[in-house]
């Protein structure tokens, strides 16, 4: 298990705005009459995007209130799912796969890249407090090693200098184009293909 | 080599795209009506003439998993739950499936339904995925429009509705069970079996679970037949699969090949060799970090399907292929491999709660050379108190590929690790020590 604990800084109040409110009641029609608690994932998700990319615990309460469970419910999914950030992140969340096939192709160094650019600890803010990085476990792009994701898109076949480019162009407040970083397509043989030949640049 | 016509994954590199307009030129939505028409016992008696089993890891016949669901609904109604929860270290195959041909995926999921008789079906995607669920839902949202699915889906009289639902970054979540506490909004922690989930599973109801890779060839084997799908592979093996080929090998990549390749074949012509040639391979993960490793002269003459990597000690699994030559340290590997599982562990079982992480602290020493020598045999013992000792598979999931070390790298591990406690003191060897406190603060 991890160890999660929330952030000792919280806010006092937690209210869906609009847009939120109208996500959320569209999660809920999605599952059956009176098990509207397996929204709460859902949920959880929308108060995160909403609440600058963490959750704090008035949001677990304000999603108990309209999901109509227990917080304490809410409160053990929250700190039970490691994609729920419980304590303030970078705008740019940067996360990098160290499991051992993205290890075995050099993941540490994309590690080495992100405490020179963005900051010597784990779940640290940048400077400029606009980026965080974590080392998190495998992301399920392993023939893409090594990668990482920030925010919803992934980076792949990166190594060093290619982690460090990109790094560059985040803090600069742009945002790099995802996908593979040596140009191939999707999960092809590079430069080695032998199958699927006919439908190739088809 | 297959034979690109029997490839039923033709989009798997996106060179046509995922379309509605490019999947029906690939075949998909073609003759679904008919296909449906023929009946439930048809569709459950090709199945089982395909031998297809299930491709999430366990193997489980298809066919028979779809006749455990109850022949009439009661008055608790049926689900369908497609399991693309991937998130086995080496396993990349369900993304390309979510991401590249979604209509064969949705278009299995009304077969499946239909012949399950679910009429709601809900689609678990990990949440590190939310792009490659976007894409799946435009998908979804395609087929809704041309009433291939919703009310009188596809004109066959039958209701379906199709829902994603997404995970947040628990490995757990991929066992069947933990996966439906997760859609009803708890903690990803397993429950007993029995009562199975094709009785009593999601909100108390008939629940079949499959995985995507296996939905997802659902319609080919019935458009081509059972018998064609059967004839790829060999006897109980049958079929084309995805193998993911990652780690040390020069063109690291998913293909889809017939079951039974030999693993040699795999890496030499389409993962383009090991890095630094055959003989510096030194093991291979033959199916996700669960498995346990296979030595380089075993490789040889080995081939890919789940029965000859049992008589190996080792299992299929989900077919992602890890490549480990001998310019890395293994025991370092595998240390990472355990605190990957420590890191992942619900916490619900005791054994597994606590052994994952004496398992990953024993063997980040003895990858630093600081483990005592009776350590070795020690760690040997953790691994069977957990096996077999927990309500899931996360259990075995998490001590095979540490047994699979010491049966194959124990003189390595010796090698490095002779220190005898009992005549020299030269390190202290915190056996006594609250292990908790030596974890990282943040982890």
């Amino acid at each position: 298990m991890s160890i999660r604990r929330p952030s000792k800084e919280q806010p006092g109040t937690f209210e869906f705005n609009l847009a939120s409110l109208e996500a959320a009641k569209s999660i809920v029609v999605k599952y059956p009459k009176g098990k509207q608690e397996s929204a709460v994932m859902a949920l959880l998700y929308i108060a995160q995007k909403q609440n600058s990319n963490w959750i704090p615990l008035a949001a677990m309460k304000c999603i108990g209130k309209f999901l109509d469970m227990p917080y304490i419910k809410v409160y053990e999914v929250a700190t039970f799912y490691t994609m729920y950030n419980l304590a303030p992140v970078g705008k740019h969340f940067i996360q990098v796969c160290t499991t051992t096939p993205c290890m075995i192709r050099g993941a540490y160094k994309l590690v080495e890249a992100c405490k020179e650019k963005i900051s010597e600890n784990e779940n640290e803010l940048s400077k400029d407090l606009s980026c965080s990085w974590m080392e998190v476990e495998c992301l399920g792009a392993c023939v893409n090693a090594p990668m990482m994701q920030i925010n919803d898109d992934y980076y792949e076949d990166l190594d060093k200098e290619k982690t460090l480019k990109i790094l560059d162009i985040i803090l600069s407040g742009e945002t790099p184009k995802p996908g593979s970083y040596r140009g191939r397509i999707n999960n092809e043989p590079e430069n080695n293909r032998k199958t699927l030949m006919d439908l190739k640049n088809a | 080599m297959l034979k690109d016509e029997d490839r039923i994954f033709q989009n798997l590199y996106n060179d046509k795209g995922s379309d509605f307009v490019s999947s029906k030129k690939r075949g998909d939505w073609t003759n679904t009506k008919d296909l449906i028409s023929k009946g439930r016992d048809w569709i459950i008696n090709e199945v089982k003439a395909s031998e297809l089993r299930g491709r999430g890891g366990a193997g489980f016949p298809t066919g028979l998993k779809w006749s455990f669901a109850p022949k009439e609904v009661g008055s608790r109604p049926h689900y369908l739950v497609i399991n693309g929860d991937e998130s086995e270290p080496g396993t990349c195959k369900d993304r390309d499936i979510l991401r590249f041909e979604p209509h064969k995926l949705i278009e299995g999921c009304l077969i499946a339904a239909y012949a399950v008789q679910a009429h709601v079906c809900y689609i678990y995607i990990r949440g590190e995925y939310f792009i490659d669920g976007e894409k799946l839902q435009l998908a979804i949202d395609e087929a809704y429009e041309k009433n291939l699915i919703g009310k009188n889906a596809s004109e066959i009289g039958w209701d379906l509705d199709i829902y994603i639902h997404y995970g947040a970054g628990a490995y757990i979540c991929g066992e069947e069970t933990a996966l439906l506490e997760s859609i009803e909004g708890k903690k990803g922690q397993p429950r007993l079996k029995p009562p199975f989930p094709a009785l009593i599973g999601l909100y108390g109801c008939p629940t079949i679970i499959n995985n995507v890779e296996t939905i997802a060839v659902i319609p080919t084997i019935l458009r081509k037949g059972g018998k064609w799908f059967a004839s790829l592979g060999k006897a109980k093996n049958t079929g084309t699969k995805i193998f993911c080929i990652s780690g040390n090998v020069n063109n690291p990549c998913n293909v889809e090949e017939e079951m039974s390749i030999s693993l040699k074949e795999l890496i030499e012509v389409h993962a383009g060799g090991v890095i630094g040639g055959w003989d510096n391979l030194q093991a291979v993960i033959p199916g996700g970090s669960s498995m346990p490793l296979i030595p380089q002269k075993t490789c040889e003459t080995l081939t890919m399907d789940f029965d000859s990597l049992v008589a190996e000690k080792s299992g299929l699994g989900t077919a992602g292929i890890v490549v480990i030559n001998k310019d890395q340290d293994i025991i370092k590997c595998m240390a990472r491999i355990a605190r990957f599982y420590k890191h992942e562990s619900c916490g619900q079982c005791t054994p597994c709660r606590e052994g994952t992480g004496w398992m990953w602290r024993m063997l980040e020493r003895m990858a630093n050379g600081e483990a005592s020598r009776d350590e070795v045999d020690m760690l040997g013992d953790v691994t069977t108190q957990i096996a077999g000792h927990t309500i899931c598979a996360f259990g075995e999931g998490s001590s095979w590929p540490v047994q699979g070390l010491l049966r194959h790298f124990k003189k390595e591990i010796e090698d490095r690790n002779n220190l005898n406690p009992t005549i020299k003191k030269i390190k202290e060897i915190p056996y006594l020590v609250d292990q908790h406190l030596l974890d990282k603060k943040n982890a």
